[in-house]
């Protein structure tokens, strides 16, 4: 692109981010790659019924965009939603054949008795003719994104028969700024990237993000004292204390599955180590000691931990017992492998594999046993930093376009691949949060 | 790590003497950024002290050829101190020696490929071994500080080698003169 030109159209893209509410910050573009053995589903325009204001979220669209970037889903576009039925009863299901549809989601918007609205939603399977679901959800009108969400895990978990993970958060860092001017904040935001909260501000740097297992809290590493330091902040209150700042390196936190522990590196021995801390006594103990780099140690469902370690040469994959012992490698494939992810049921890692320049997010699936089956699940250059989502469907990574980072959403068959772009600034570090208490 | 051992050896006893040449300083405007690129053309035969042949001074930081170099650079996933920062080293130690109040931060970076958190651990294994080689030179380690920002600080944000060389460094900084 000509020099001026590429500057006219950073200024208008400038412009636009200024122009746009915070609600756009979001997934903005469509699907990057698509599936075509997707399950069809129409989802048909929810009429609001009631006889006060109608609600500012469209429940519909934002179910639609859900599934469509699940990977297993395609849902059938606006414009060839011929029929809209609002119930059961307005059903005709040689319609739905004829547009090749697997299943039909209907629904309606009604007035709740406490000031907000409520969503009745019947979910239907065309070949069957039957209908699967019939459930009504209330919610406040700034919760309606809340209850769209809600009901697109209802419609995953009843077709599929695994628990639906749209309505979850994901923290990530974002930086803006240059030179003395930048700035780093944690923010949070709903799975899709809309509802962006700022969690903290500094002006130095933020890294790291963990959440606890019930969601409340994210554990992250900070420059802020000039040293790295892990923080614990309570997402309700904003409360914050400081559980690591020894001499050295204090990064890269991991919760225990029962929230009462947290794994981290500390070189305070003089090169890095994974360490647990006991919560409650702040009691250390040290799970590695090796002379080479152990870090980022994340836990495995049944209490385990895998990390990385630089002890064979190069950065793998390792596993270890929570109180130390030998650890055993866990990767074999690619020269470079970092920053596992582990999913619920411990049989799929993730991890940021690099062969010469080229840095992607590798999936081993350990399910069949030995040293277990990999698939590259993205295509970029700088790919880094996978995060599964809890139901383990999909991934969430950071990566760089242009001298940008952005973050992607990618189905775990890698199939399906979803930009989070935020209005301003440079995105990575995305952590994806547990399922949200019901 | 023997022809470093050596090499610092030989840098000690220069010290030792206080008058032996200086060689492989190189013009910072140079660019140390590439890698495998380093052709010293600017060797030169000043004494490692200052122009008076005594103890360094303040001043000494701004004006000295030697210790206004304060940047380290290293290749990629390594932490070996290449033998063209030797000098840089011994001029820094010979400060902090002749400087007891003077306090060293040596700030390690990395590149942006790969791990955040395994590059904040690069980066203090770079600046461990900038402080292991001024120790070397007989430099105290009271004197000094090890912090590292692994790819948090980069100087240089374009994804290229050029660039990534320039990254992956350690910034010698006095926070104390």
């Amino acid at each position: 692109m000509h020099p001026m030109k590429r500057f006219l159209a950073l200024v208008l893209l400038a412009l636009a981010s200024i122009a746009s509410p915070a609600f756009a910050q979001g997934l903005d573009v469509g699907l990057v790659v698509g599936n075509d053995s997707a399950l069809h589903i129409a989802v048909v325009p929810m009429e609001y019924q009631g006889s006060s204001a109608k609600p500012d979220t469209n429940v519909a669209d934002v179910i639609r965009a859900d599934l469509n970037r699940s990977g297993q889903f395609q849902s059938l576009a606006d414009k060839d939603i011929v029929q809209h039925p609002q119930s059961g009863s307005d059903m005709n299901y040689a319609t739905w054949r004829q547009l090749h549809q697997d299943y039909v989601l209907v629904g309606r918007v009604l007035d709740s008795n406490d000031g907000g609205y409520r969503v009745e939603f019947e979910l239907f399977d065309v070949a069957k003719q039957q209908r699967l679901l019939g459930l009504a959800m209330k919610g406040r009108p700034q919760a309606m994104r809340d209850v769209a969400h809600q009901i697109a895990d209802q419609v995953y978990e009843k077709i599929l028969g695994v628990r639906g993970a749209f309505w979850t958060r994901i923290a990530y860092v974002t930086s803006t700024g240059l030179g003395a001017n930048k700035k780093y904040s944690l923010m949070v935001a709903d799975s899709d990237g809309v509802n962006p909260q700022s969690v903290v501000h500094s002006s130095e740097a933020l890294l790291s993000p963990a959440w606890s297992p019930d969601g409340n809290k994210l554990a992250y590493t900070s420059f802020e004292r000039g040293n790295s330091s892990i923080y614990i902040q309570d997402l309700t209150t904003g409360q914050r204390e400081v559980v690591a700042a020894f001499k050295g390196i204090n990064d890269a936190s991991a919760f225990s599955p029962d929230g009462k522990r947290l794994a981290m590196s500390l070189s305070k021995s003089g090169n890095p180590e994974i360490y647990v801390m006991d919560l409650a006594s702040r009691q250390l103990t040290q799970v590695t000691n090796h002379y080479s780099i152990d870090t980022e140690p994340r836990w495995t469902p049944d209490g385990n931990l895998m990390f990385t370690s630089d002890r064979g040469g190069k950065p793998q994959i390792y596993q270890v017992g929570p109180n130390g012992g030998e650890p055993t490698r866990v990767s074999f494939q690619g020269q470079y492998n970092a920053s596992a992810t582990v999913s619920y049921d411990g049989r799929k890692v993730a991890m940021a594999q690099g062969n010469g320049n080229v840095y992607r997010i590798a999936l081993l699936d350990r399910s069949s046993g030995g040293s277990g089956r990999w698939q590259m699940l993205s295509p970029g250059n700088l790919d880094e930093s996978p995060s599964f989502a809890p139901n383990a469907s999909m991934v969430l990574y950071a990566t760089k376009e242009g001298s940008r980072g952005v973050l992607y959403a990618v189905s775990a068959d890698g199939r399906v691949r979803q930009r989070l772009v935020l209005a301003d600034g440079d995105v990575r570090e995305p952590a994806w949060s547990p399922y949200r208490q019901r | 790590m023997k022809t470093n051992k050596t090499v610092l050896l030989v840098a000690a006893t220069c010290l030792a003497l206080a008058a032996c040449s200086k060689k492989n300083v190189r013009d910072d405007t140079a660019g140390h950024g590439t890698t495998g690129t380093s052709s010293d053309t600017t060797t030169t035969t000043r004494p490692i002290g200052n122009s008076t042949g005594g103890r360094f001074t303040p001043s000494d930081l701004e004006t000295n050829e030697c210790l206004r170099q304060r940047v380290v650079y290293f290749d990629f996933d390594q932490d070996t101190l290449k033998p063209e920062f030797q000098a840089v080293v011994a001029c820094h130690a010979k400060y902090l020696m002749d400087r007891p109040e003077a306090r060293m931060t040596l700030e390690g970076n990395a590149d942006e490929r790969g791990s955040r958190q395994y590059n904040i651990a690069l980066g203090e294994r770079r600046g461990n071994a900038v402080m292991a080689a001024v120790r070397g030179s007989g430099g105290p380690a009271s004197q000094m500080t090890v912090i590292s920002y692994g790819e948090e600080r980069p100087t240089c944000t374009e994804s290229n080698e050029d660039c990534w060389g320039k990254n992956r460094r350690v910034e010698i900084v006095y926070s104390a003169k």
